[in-house]
């Protein structure tokens, strides 16, 4: 039905075209061609994978081996590395940095981006046409042409360095969450919205209690979205923070790499460490959600 | 409600209509993102050009000095200097390696991931892992793998080069535009794949009728019905590319050797921020971005002609 929620078409969606396997060539047997793609398929995942294989095993070694046979480690792992680099950068506190970083942004997002989307998907107002183009040239613009004005006018005007609002305020409301927030409002049926408004609920009762539930896997889908860009930012952060505990992870681990690593015992061991502590956060919550992760999503976040 | 009611009630409510909208609260809703938008797009976006165009440099807060207009002596100073130059001769060598080879990659393994029956959650979520990552964790492990002594020269034995990858003048800007591409790719494939899940199975069926082979399918059902993906695709590849500046920070150390890999961003901050001349470096945007423009609609002027 079409209440249910938007995704459900995207969920059961056209899964592989059939046809394609059984309308066998002359040429090439479907078998040996099932088993070329698969061979493809395995291949990419394996590439894709592999490095991260590597950075675990070699976060937990002593020594660094870097043939062959060390791709399989052989007993005697340690933790060594990672009381190593929080040695060195103070895992706890970068940590909390890319926490508060990362949840103001989404705090940001979910709140004026929500209100900002369901305003442009479902209320007519005056000047809504000018404020989406808005919506759609923003994304064009690149983050390289704003960087410097935004390093004067934050570090030298507003003296927000070493801040966290300073972190934040570039990033606050992620354009492209507004985007797909309107993409699912427009979805939803009008009728709901009329008969909510007959009823005399306003607004904000409306967008409340009627269209976010019935967004809700679009929801988890922004937030995940939302969520890898502060956290694995590393520019702009690196820009506006000097002190190091005010540091995220990516930046206090970027400027080990830089200035450190070279005069510890085991240098890539400590590096790999941070980066397995860095990157779990976003795998594991992208593994655990895959399902909210569709194509379809981003692809109408994108393309419009 | 009586009809006399109604009548009076709509007089003065129609014309509030008509001046702001149905819903007048709507603006209310979208004030902070477009207060937002102003902030720090808009004003930033003016002030990066008028920077440009005028003698700026950093001062203590507050204090009242002169910036006065120098025409365009910020670009005279950017095009004469060779390390500019360089970073966006490289920014080109980048672009050469990495936005073909997205392409490539990216429709092959959607299309391959597309028709797969078995283990397509695996593969897919194997496929984007790369992309959900921190460049700075998987810098970490690129340094590990790609050093002299590394797993890549050790599988490659004699083969290995010399001086090694990152430190080569010749391969480590191709280095790093592999990298990238393995970074985003999983994006990309993404992207690719919604476009697939669009196309119509009859054209299929069609081309089977004719007689059609899979590479044949593939090449004149699959490719044009993307068409407008790719041109996504290699627009967003382009700005990436663009924008990059923590793999040459990071892979090869402050875009080494010899500046052989520093990207126009990289060169922004040692200008701008490092050096302390802010309309220098917002020159080298300006100039960065508007062959961004031209490239992606060179590009798609290319992808869409039929």
């Amino acid at each position: 039905m079409a209440l249910d929620h938007p995704e459900s078409t995207v969920a059961t969606a056209p899964g592989p075209p059939a046809d394609l396997d059984r309308t066998t060539s002359p040429q090439m047997p479907g078998r040996r061609r099932g088993v070329l793609r698969a061979l493809i398929l395995l291949l990419g995942a394996f590439v894709f994978l592999f490095p991260f294989y590597y950075m675990l095993i070699g976060s937990l070694q002593a020594e660094p081996d870097t043939s062959l046979s060390g791709v399989v480690p052989k007993g005697n792992l340690t933790l060594e590395n990672y009381s190593e680099i929080n040695g060195a950068v103070n895992l706890g506190r970068s940590l909390v940095n890319s926490g508060i970083f990362t949840g103001g942004v989404l705090l940001f997002t979910v709140v004026f981006g929500l209100l900002a989307g369901y305003a442009l998907a479902r209320l007519q107002f005056r000047g809504r046409g000018t404020i989406f183009a808005l919506v759609l040239l923003v994304q064009v613009v690149p983050f390289q042409l704003l960087l410097i004005p935004l390093y004067v006018l934050i570090v030298r005007s507003y003296n927000l360095a070493d801040s966290y609002l300073g972190m934040i305020l570039p990033f606050a409301i992620n354009t492209t969450a507004v985007f797909i927030f309107r993409q699912f409002f427009l979805q939803l049926p009008d009728d709901l919205f009329s008969a909510a408004r007959i009823d005399g609920a306003g607004e904000l009762r409306i967008l409340w209690s009627i269209a976010i539930p019935l967004v809700r896997p679009a929801l988890l889908t922004t937030i995940l979205l939302t969520f890898i860009g502060p956290w694995n930012e590393f520019l702009w952060p690196f820009l506006v923070t000097k002190q190091a505990d005010m540091q995220p992870l990516a930046v206090s681990l970027a400027n080990y790499i830089s200035n450190v690593a070279a005069r510890a015992a085991n240098p890539y061991g400590a590096v790999l460490a941070g980066a397995c502590v860095l990157a779990a956060p976003a795998v594991i919550l992208f593994v655990a959600f895959q399902r909210s992760f569709r194509t379809s999503d981003i692809g109408s976040g994108v393309k419009g | 409600m009586s009809q006399m009611s109604t009548a009076t009630l709509a007089g003065p409510r129609r014309r509030v209509t008509t001046l702001l909208g149905r819903h007048p609260v709507g603006m209310v809703f979208v004030t902070p993102y477009v207060l937002f938008l102003a902030a720090v797009f808009a004003y930033p976006l003016g002030f990066a050009v008028w920077m440009s165009f005028h003698d700026y440099f950093f001062a203590a807060p507050g204090a009242i000095v002169d910036r006065p207009f120098v025409g365009l002596d910020n670009y005279k100073t950017v095009l004469t200097d060779p390390a500019v130059r360089r970073s966006f001769y490289n920014i080109v060598i980048f672009l050469v390696i990495n936005v073909p080879l997205t392409v490539v990659l990216a429709l092959v393994l959607a299309t391959a991931l597309n028709a797969a029956i078995r283990g397509r959650t695996f593969l897919r979520v194997a496929y984007y892992v790369p992309y959900v990552t921190a460049s700075v964790a998987v810098v970490g492990v690129w340094l590990f793998l790609f050093s002299a002594d590394g797993l890549v020269n050790s599988l490659l034995g004699p083969l290995a080069p010399d001086p090694s990858w990152l430190v080569n003048e010749s391969l480590a800007m191709p280095t790093i535009a592999i990298f990238v591409t393995w970074k985003q790719l999983g994006f990309f494939i993404l992207l690719y794949l919604a476009a697939l899940q669009n196309i119509p199975k009859e054209l299929y069926e069609s081309a089977a009728m004719d007689g059609a082979g899979p590479l044949r399918t593939f090449w004149s059902v699959v490719v044009p019905a993307v068409r407008p993906a790719t041109t996504l695709v290699v627009i967003l590849a382009t700005i990436t590319g663009a924008n990059l500046f923590t793999e040459p920070y990071l892979l090869t150390g402050g875009g080494g050797p010899n500046g052989a890999s520093a990207s126009p961003v990289l060169l922004m901050y040692q200008r701008g921020v490092e050096q302390g001349n802010p309309d220098v470096a917002a020159a080298i945007g300006v100039l960065l971005v508007i062959g961004v423009i031209l490239i992606s609609l060179v590009n798609r002027r290319l992808i869409e002609r039929d």
